[in-house]
């Protein structure tokens, strides 16, 4: 259900070093009570007054914080307002999103501020078709992430379980509707167990789209390039010893080598890989093939090149598996003479097939010298800009990132949990369907499709009905 | 014969509206004109099938059970006939939550229709005339009368059609058809005409009906009887239940198998539904036997009910087994199904085709929005269904009689009743097929019960005119009776005696170990308000329909609340009225999707406008915005 008080980050996802989190409508003060820890309870302060405290989520403490308190009608939307200036960069201000919509705030609409300000006479009637294009730019800036987020697995399964909840509520209904012609005898124990399995799948949907992976699990970072780039020499100096087996010989990594590394409070699962190129070597293809299949799987590529050689259909090769990832390209062996140059490697990228322009001109590249230490700090400088400051996205399909679809998630999985408790309540089976289509619902909204006629259509596509 | 009245003569007996329709529909909407106080014509085309049931014998049903519940607390009729004329009855899912539980009875259907003409002959304000209406007269697109077959104009102010299946109607099986109604009565083939020319857009609709077969054929031996309920709830919230309690008649169950599939799937191609001689769109959830067999192959049998057309006739109602296969294979599909193997066709199954609207042309008060004074209601609105029809009648005839009152018109929203589902969908929803009632379509079902229906519509009844003082008085007393039963229950605390232990043993419930209030008591899954009675000591006794509100209202209190929530949601956007003036194509910003389909509907409110296919939550913010900056 549509709750009416409504939160967003209201600062954008840049890398500046402060975000606010906006709580705006009337449960605001209550929302704020439930995960404030300060001197004073905010829903008896008074309006306009700032307040220094810490954002808790039970019993964990998420940023220190001043919280502004204002009072309708005086605001911005001319609603209670609640807004948490977060210190932390992306990470925390997303996670103190997070903590105030577990506690009764929707996820904003796009534009939704706005739109409340117009509506609650907050803004002048002239203003309308200016307030129409923020919440049509937005609409339609929302759909696109909101898609481009949402790819193959987990578009796919999230597709899957609301087949599954979407046939199981058709039957139910046509017992309803036709309960001479099919008995639900014994059908609850089945039912529990396709929504405890369901369940179970959106649990660990939500677990992957947790933001907060990144420090607890690591990213899964991929090095890859041409042999003897200095692929082993780069994970060595990074772990800070000798891991793989160093030589001047081509094709030496045979295998792939795990390691995890720590930079500044992030963690990198560094797989290193046998250098990619045409090859015959049958041990050799092996590691190569499966190189690739990595890389497939990876939140972040490191592409090493030798800056003391020129680019060759190797390269050109290599660069083909960037399309579209997120990859910092490093220039190794600085204190080599120079052979390609930046310059070269922008001219290689733009020509590679499939490759966005922007992308292609936006690729971090540092010049770094694994031998002698050199440029190590860029790059840790890089990482933390990207994974910590800038927005964080992640190439596994697998995780979502998005707080809209996370609040999807939770309350597709709450409403299936209802249906598991309605069934051990021993509750009629037309109790069941009202949560299984709560839970249809939700996950519909992240794939952007509402309920329409599916349940009808269902049940006459999939059920004989009739008189 | 050459369609054209030679003279033309003008009526002079005054009426204020006319009905066009003696069905269900027609039935509900001249009753509820007459007795508001307007004169009233009400046209069929035969007086001999007023309200007749030219399909399946019954009233009722899932979801249909309450239509007729609300059609009854809002002051209609048709619970008040079916109560007088049911030969059996059943409390469908009793086994289910108390939404689900849904009322059906077996007609006599010769006795429902001279119940029912009985009762418009002997209402006051209304006049029944056997005629064919073929024009709809308006002047500025505003009714001003209606023109008969006969030349004769009758001058009126409203008007509302209810001509079911009979606009241009053909009835095919095999290569046979006829350009007939129902029952082999008279089609009327002039009026949509009339409405094309009046820019009413028509669709095709068709749907179909089984074979009749004597009783004196059947081999009952070979089916399983299915009985009627040992005791009998009635429709109507005015009917003494001591007065249902009659003797009943059965029913039959039997079942179709693979010799009867292999008829069917070796005659397709001689099928009107298959070789295209039907254009008609059929209904899915009340498919022919032959689609049954196409679409679900899978399944070796179907199931199949012999069903009495009343209590003086011999035909039987073979339910299940509709059909438009030509006659030979009627007879030998319906012979290979185990008791019908000697089976005498009395009249044979057909499919029927029809002119309907696209009812999207229509407010939600059921009055056309191009012509003033014109509403309509039942099949001709694209729905199927007995109670459909009559909920629609009912609610066109009250709108009909609102306006020349010069009152608002009455929407029952979607939270107030399955008559709020049902119109919304059909003036809303873009629909292929005749429209048919499901509890699966009321998202509120929880509050929208069959056994509230007079607590959820009664008190707009006696707004309207149509319930008297008496029955409002009572209403009021039942509520408050409920309201202190409810208090009582959950203020009343019982502790840990022994009698209280030993009843709870008795129905396996945990025992307490403190106090506790009667109230969660009830919500434990295993005991209920009756159940309490022994511990209970200052319970009075109760009528029996209080005693269920209060036992539904406590058990289910949860649930109960998180829908009048959303409800609460729901009105908010529903109350958010669109000017009828508005011009979608002047909001630049709206989609041209969003245009178009808005353009085309002209919802009423916000809320409606949200659920038309192709209008997307920016396009309603959209609007919003917009609505705000004219005000």
């Amino acid at each position: 259900m549509k709750k009416d008080t409504i939160a967003a980050i209201s600062t954008g996802m840049t890398s500046s070093g402060i975000g606010i989190v906006r709580i705006c409508g009337d449960d605001a003060f209550q929302i704020i009570d439930k995960i404030y820890k300060g001197r004073e309870i905010l829903s008896k302060a008074a309006t306009h007054t700032i307040h220094y405290g810490h954002i808790v989520d039970e019993q964990e403490t998420i940023d220190e914080v001043l919280v502004m308190i204002m009072r309708a009608p005086r605001t911005f939307t001319g609603e209670d307002t609640v807004e948490i200036n977060c210190h932390g960069g992306t990470y925390v201000v997303k996670r103190v999103l997070e903590t105030v919509i577990k506690n009764g705030a929707s996820p904003a609409e796009p534009g939704e501020f706005t739109k409340r300000a117009f509506l609650n006479g907050k803004m002048d009637l002239s203003q309308a078709e200016a307030v129409i294009d923020v919440i049509n730019s937005k609409s339609e800036y929302a759909l696109q992430s909101s898609i481009s987020q949402l790819k193959g697995n987990v578009k796919k399964k999230i597709k899957e379980i609301r087949e599954a909840i979407i046939y199981h509520t058709a039957f139910i209904e046509t017992a309803l509707d036709d309960p001479e012609h099919i008995d639900l005898t014994g059908y609850a124990e089945q039912l529990r167990e396709v929504a405890v399995d369901l369940s179970k799948e959106l649990e660990r949907l939500i677990q992957s789209s947790d933001s907060g992976r990144i420090i607890k699990e690591g990213i899964q970072t991929v090095i890859i390039g041409k042999p003897n780039a200095g692929k082993s020499s780069l994970l060595n100096v990074l772990a800070g010893k000798e891991r793989a087996i160093v030589t001047d010989i081509e094709g030496t990594t045979r295998d792939v080598l795990e390691e995890q590394i720590t930079l500044k409070g992030l963690t990198l699962n560094m797989i290193d890989t046998a250098g990619i190129r045409q090859t015959e070597d049958i041990i050799e293809k092996i590691g190569v093939d499966k190189a690739k299949e990595y890389v497939d799987k990876a939140d972040l590529i490191l592409y090493v090149v030798d800056s003391s050689r020129v680019l060759d259909d190797n390269d050109r090769e290599i660069m083909e598996l960037l399309v579209g990832r997120k990859a910092i390209i490093l220039l190794n062996k600085s204190d080599l003479q120079t052979a390609t140059t930046k310059e070269c490697l922008q001219e290689a990228l733009q020509m590679v097939p499939g490759i966005q322009k922007e992308q292609a001109c936006n690729l971090p590249m540092i010049d770094i010298s694994a031998k002698e230490e050199h440029g190590l700090d860029v790059l840790e400088e890089t990482l933390q800009e990207m994974f910590l400051h800038g927005e964080v996205s992640f190439n596994d399909e697998i995780y979502i990132t998005n707080v809209r679809h996370k609040s999807a998630l939770l309350d597709a999985n709450n409403s299936l949990k209802k249906v598991i408790d309605s069934i051990d309540m021993q509750m009629p089976e037309d109790f069941f369907s009202i949560d299984l289509l709560d839970a249809y619902e939700a996950l519909g909204s992240i794939t952007g499709e509402t309920i329409g006629e599916d349940l009808v259509n269902e049940i006459f596509s999939k059920f004989c009905m009739g008189k | 014969m050459k369609y054209s009245a030679n003279s033309v003569w003008e009526n002079s007996d005054e009426y204020d509206i006319a009905v066009v329709g003696a069905g269900h529909a027609g039935c509900e909407a001249a009753l509820a004109c007459a007795r508001l106080g307007f004169r009233t014509l009400l046209f069929t085309i035969s007086v001999d099938s007023i309200a007749l049931m030219p399909c399946n014998p019954n009233i009722g049903g899932s979801s249909k059970g309450h239509l007729v519940r609300e059609i009854d607390a809002l002051g209609g009729e048709m619970g008040k006939v079916i109560d007088q004329t049911f030969i059996q009855s059943k409390m469908l899912n009793q086994s289910k939550g108390p939404a689900v539980h849904s009322l059906r009875a077996q007609a006599d259907k010769a006795n429902y229709t001279k119940t029912m003409r009985k009762v418009l002959e002997n209402q006051e304000n209304l006049d029944i005339r056997q005629m064919e209406v073929t024009d709809i007269l308006t002047e500025d697109f505003k009714i001003t009368g209606v023109k008969t077959y006969s030349g004769t104009i009758y001058p009126c102010r409203a008007v509302v059609l209810c001509t079911g299946t009979y606009l241009k109607a053909r009835c095919i099986y095999g290569d046979v058809s006829s350009n007939t109604g129902p029952n082999g009565l008279q089609a009327a083939n002039h009026l949509t005409d009339s409405l094309k020319s009046l820019g009413i857009k028509m669709y095709r609709f068709k749907t179909g009906t089984p074979a009749r077969i004597d009783k004196c054929s059947i081999d009952f031996d070979k089916m399983e009887e299915q009985k009627g309920d040992e005791v009998v709830v009635p429709f109507s919230f005015t009917t003494n239940p001591e007065d249902v309690q009659i003797d009943q008649v059965s029913c039959w169950l039997t079942y179709t198998n693979p010799t009867t599939h292999e008829i069917i799937k070796n005659n397709l191609d001689r099928s009107p539904l298959y070789s295209g001689k039907i254009e008609g769109t059929g209904p899915r959830y009340c498919p022919s036997i032959e689609d049954k067999v196409v679409k679900f192959s899978d399944k070796d049998r179907h199931q199949v009910f012999i069903e009495p057309e009343g209590l003086d006739t011999n035909e039987m109602y073979v339910g299940g087994m509709s059909s438009s296969l030509p006659e030979d294979v009627q007879y030998a599909m319906y012979r290979s199904v185990p008791g019908l193997e000697h089976a005498k066709i009395v009249r044979n199954a057909y499919a029927i085709e029809y002119d309907c609207i696209d009812a999207r042309q229509l407010k939600s008060t059921l009055e056309f929005k191009n012509i003033e004074g014109l509403f309509s209601g039942g099949q001709f609105n694209g729905s199927s269904g007995y109670e459909e029809a009559a909920a629609q009648g009912l609610i066109a005839g009250i709108n009909a009689a609102r306006k020349l009152q010069g009152k608002e018109g009455i929407i029952i929203d979607r939270s107030q009743g399955y008559i709020g589902v049902l119109i919304d969908d059909l003036v809303t929803k873009e629909s292929h097929e005749p429209y048919r009632m499901m509890t699966s379509r009321a998202e509120y079902r929880l509050l929208l019960r069959q056994d509230n229906a007079d607590l959820r519509l009664t008190k707009l009844g006696h707004e309207i005119g149509l319930i008297d003082d008496v029955r409002y008085e009572r209403l009021l007393e039942k509520e408050a009776a409920i309201a202190a039963e409810i208090e009582r229950e959950e203020h009343t605390n019982v502790g840990t005696s022994k009698e209280v232990q030993e009843l709870l043993e008795s129905y396996n419930s945990t025992p307490l170990t403190s106090g506790i209030s009667l109230g969660d008591l009830i919500r434990r899954p295993e005991l209920s308000y009756e159940a309490l009675a022994p511990i209970d000591k200052g319970r009075k006794e109760l009528p029996a329909d209080v005693a269920e509100q209060v036992n539904i209202n406590i058990k289910y209190e949860g649930y109960i609340k998180r829908q009048e929530r959303q409800v609460e949601q729901f009105k908010k956007l529903e109350k958010k009225m669109i000017p009828e003036s508005i011009d979608y194509n002047e909001i630049q910003s709206l989609r041209i999707e969003a245009k178009q389909k808005l353009s085309e509907i002209r919802p009423a409110s916000i809320g409606q406008a949200s659920r038309i296919s192709g209008v997307s939550p920016a396009d309603i913010s959209v609007l919003l915005v917009y609505l705000e900056s004219k005000r």
